[in-house]
């Protein structure tokens, strides 16, 4: 196994927008990579780089260990399924399916073979004398996934394939595409702006921000130790608070919030007196009646909010914010309104690095000098 | 209560339309169905010795129609309107991509190039090609000029220059529909091919011309049908020797005065027109890309 997609610093500039900056990203072989960002974060721009349909404005792109930035998308060994399938409407289920292996001039009966084998394949027996406006929304997805695999290609690049289908089919599609790449062995490309589609299908994801990858990492690594305060927050949901680090004792250091202090593990990279983030997924949050050793931190008990399996707290601090506490339901908890003392496992709170940090760094070197 | 409700729906909806759609249908009666009709029924009608309509029925007009140098004329016409339309696809298809896909501010300033000529009549800009092609005209003046040509060229009242002017006064019928058809098609179904290993060539051949035949189709018909009529054009730039249906009905109504010939010479036209535009529906045309 080796890489099978190397961009190396590829920038992308639209007149005055830099849309891609500096990207530099390894895609192993059979491996499903995730590009997820919210819209206009430049994962679409790099995922067609890759298919052709981009040139980078500067960089290079390795397919198989070759360049192909200046190839044509018709000369290159990838193919793409599309946001908005990009059937041909003027063709037959089995001449979509087909049309990949026509071009390339693959004798008719063997056409026929791997169409009826691929439409099999993705479930849809029966339809190759259909058009596509004849065929629902998900059936229009297998279409197009059937449309692309057939050319057997290395890599296969999704561009948010399951976006236009209600959550419950989208669901199961997720299942179904994850079991093709595993079958086929297939390397996959996936473009999402659902984190939750993200943490299901991924084997590795690449968070995109603002035309840069802001973490590229496993999806337990990308929940559980997000390296900037955008990927906290963007994936799953999360507290975070911006305070300072007053004191480091045994790799706990204690971070004097707004409201208060709190005890966190403190990495190594992490100094005295630096101002950080911290990020407490809800499910990791606790609140005592009672103060908990480590921690000053007041709270009020504001509303129960039942979700099912879980109980979701808010309470809000001195200062007015909110935190967002989840626990298991059916446990006796405070009266709305009562005093509380929210908590958490050194373990289970990260601490991240604060861009603003280096501002308030620079400031001091300022005010130093 | 319920009596005023009724009321009131009528006043809120039979009102406006009457006011709306009232006059308009008004006018289409009086200056369409009406002289249409009449035309129709004087293609029946006779004519005393003096030249005027008698409405004595007789289908002696139709008869006179089958003759040989008539059904010349017919075959010649349709001629015409084949080469023209074939020559307006083919210039019209590449300058109406082009235009569609383009993405540069250039693409309105191509589009104006089309629309401006259209406000000029087209009488005039005929006359226009007549003076600029004539023996004394520009045209010879600097082939002269530059020594190509010792004797003025002849290029007036040739069949070849009433295609010529045919196409100039309706490639626009050609490009606006094309123009819509290539600018409906996705992008993305272009992407799509080329991803799926199709060269240029096998994208147009697979993809774009399938999809974009509705505007070849509407095109054509929009070409094909007026060019039967263009009797000014042959008149002008053909100078009798390319005479189209048109000039068999102009002649009839003005130097002929047989309006009754005349008439049933347009009926025949409208037939013919009408046999085209079924085809056209039963080819899967939409009538609405004709403007109809």
């Amino acid at each position: 196994m080796g890489k099978i997609v190397e961009i190396e610093g590829v920038n992308k500039i639209y007149g005055s927008n830099h849309v891609v900056k500096d990207l530099n990203l390894s895609i192993e072989e059979g491996e499903f990579l995730t590009l997820l960002g919210s819209s206009g974060c430049g994962k679409t721009t790099t995922l067609r780089m890759i298919a052709g349909f981009e040139e980078p404005t500067t960089g290079t792109i390795m397919v198989e260990g070759e360049r192909v930035e200046d190839k044509e998308p018709f000369e290159r060994n990838v193919n793409t399924v599309f946001q908005s399938y990009a059937l041909f409407p003027h063709k037959t289920i089995y001449d979509n399916i087909a049309y990949g292996l026509k071009m390339k001039k693959v004798p008719k009966a063997e056409i026929k073979e791997r169409v009826y084998e691929m439409m099999e394949m993705v479930q849809l027996g029966g339809f190759e004398k259909r058009y596509p406006s004849q065929l629902s929304g998900g059936q229009k997805q297998r279409v197009a996934i059937a449309r692309a695999l057939i050319n057997r290609p290395r890599v296969l690049l999704l561009d948010e394939p399951l976006g236009a289908l209600d959550l419950k089919l989208r669901k199961q599609m997720q299942l179904e595409l994850k079991r093709l790449q595993k079958k086929l062995n297939i390397t996959f490309i996936y473009v999402t702006h659902d984190q939750e589609e993200a943490l299901t299908m991924s084997d590795r994801i690449a968070v995109m921000h603002d035309g840069v990858i802001d973490q590229l990492a496993t999806p337990t690594e990308i929940y559980e130790h997000p390296k900037t305060k955008f990927v906290a927050t963007f994936i799953g949901e999360t507290n975070i608070y911006d305070g300072c680090i007053t004191s480091i004792t045994d790799g706990v250091a204690t971070m004097t919030l707004e409201n208060g202090a709190v005890s966190v593990k403190c990495p190594e990279d992490f100094s005295l007196l630096e101002y950080a983030t911290i990020s407490v997924r809800p499910e990791k949050m606790r609140f005592a009646t009672e103060p908990v050793e480590g921690f000053e931190l007041e709270a009020q008990v504001k509303d129960y909010i039942y979700v099912g399996s879980v109980l979701k707290c808010i309470v809000s601090l001195p200062n007015g914010n909110e935190l967002k506490i989840e626990r298991l339901a059916g446990q006796e908890l405070p009266p709305i309104g009562s005093k509380c003392y929210p908590y958490w496992n050194i373990d289970d709170a990260v601490l991240i690095h604060n861009e603003s940090h280096y501002i308030f760094e620079a400031l001091n070197n300022i005010k130093l000098a | 209560m319920k009596h005023e409700k009724t009321k009131h729906e009528f006043r809120a909806n039979t009102l406006p339309a009457l006011v709306t759609v009232g006059p308009v249908t008004i006018i289409m009666v009086l200056l369409i169905a009406v002289p249409l009709i009449y035309v129709a029924v004087m293609s029946f009608c006779s004519i005393d010795e003096f030249y005027n309509v008698t409405f004595d029925f007789t289908l002696e007009n139709y008869v006179r129609l089958a003759n040989v140098d008539y059904l010349k004329i017919y075959a010649q016409s349709i001629v015409i309107a084949l080469v023209t339309t074939v020559i307006c696809i083919l210039v019209g298809y590449p300058f109406s991509y082009i235009i569609a896909r383009t993405k540069s501010k250039k693409k309105k300033i191509l589009y104006m190039l089309v629309i401006i000529p259209f406000w000029t009549n087209s009488l005039i800009r005929i006359y226009g090609w007549r003076t600029f092609l004539g023996s004394s005209g520009w045209l010879n003046s600097l082939l002269a000029g530059i020594g190509i040509a010792k004797e003025p060229i002849e290029f007036l009242y040739k069949q070849g220059t009433t295609i010529l002017g045919m196409v100039y006064c309706l490639i626009p019928f050609m490009i606006l529909p094309l123009y819509t058809a290539i600018e409906k098609l996705d992008s993305s179904l272009l992407e799509a091919s080329s991803d799926l290993g199709a060269r240029p060539v096998s994208t147009f051949l697979e993809v774009i011309l399938p999809l974009t035949s509705s505007g070849i189709f509407s095109g054509s018909l929009m070409v094909f049908i007026p060019c039967l009529g263009y009797f000014f054009v042959s008149d002008i730039l053909g100078g009798g020797n390319s005479d189209v249906i048109g000039n068999l009905i102009e002649r009839q109504f003005q130097s002929g005065n047989n309006w009754p010939l005349g008439a049933a010479l347009s009926i025949i036209l409208i037939v013919v027109t009408l046999i085209l535009v079924k085809i056209y529906q039963k080819l899967g045309g939409d009538m609405d890309s004709l403007g109809v």
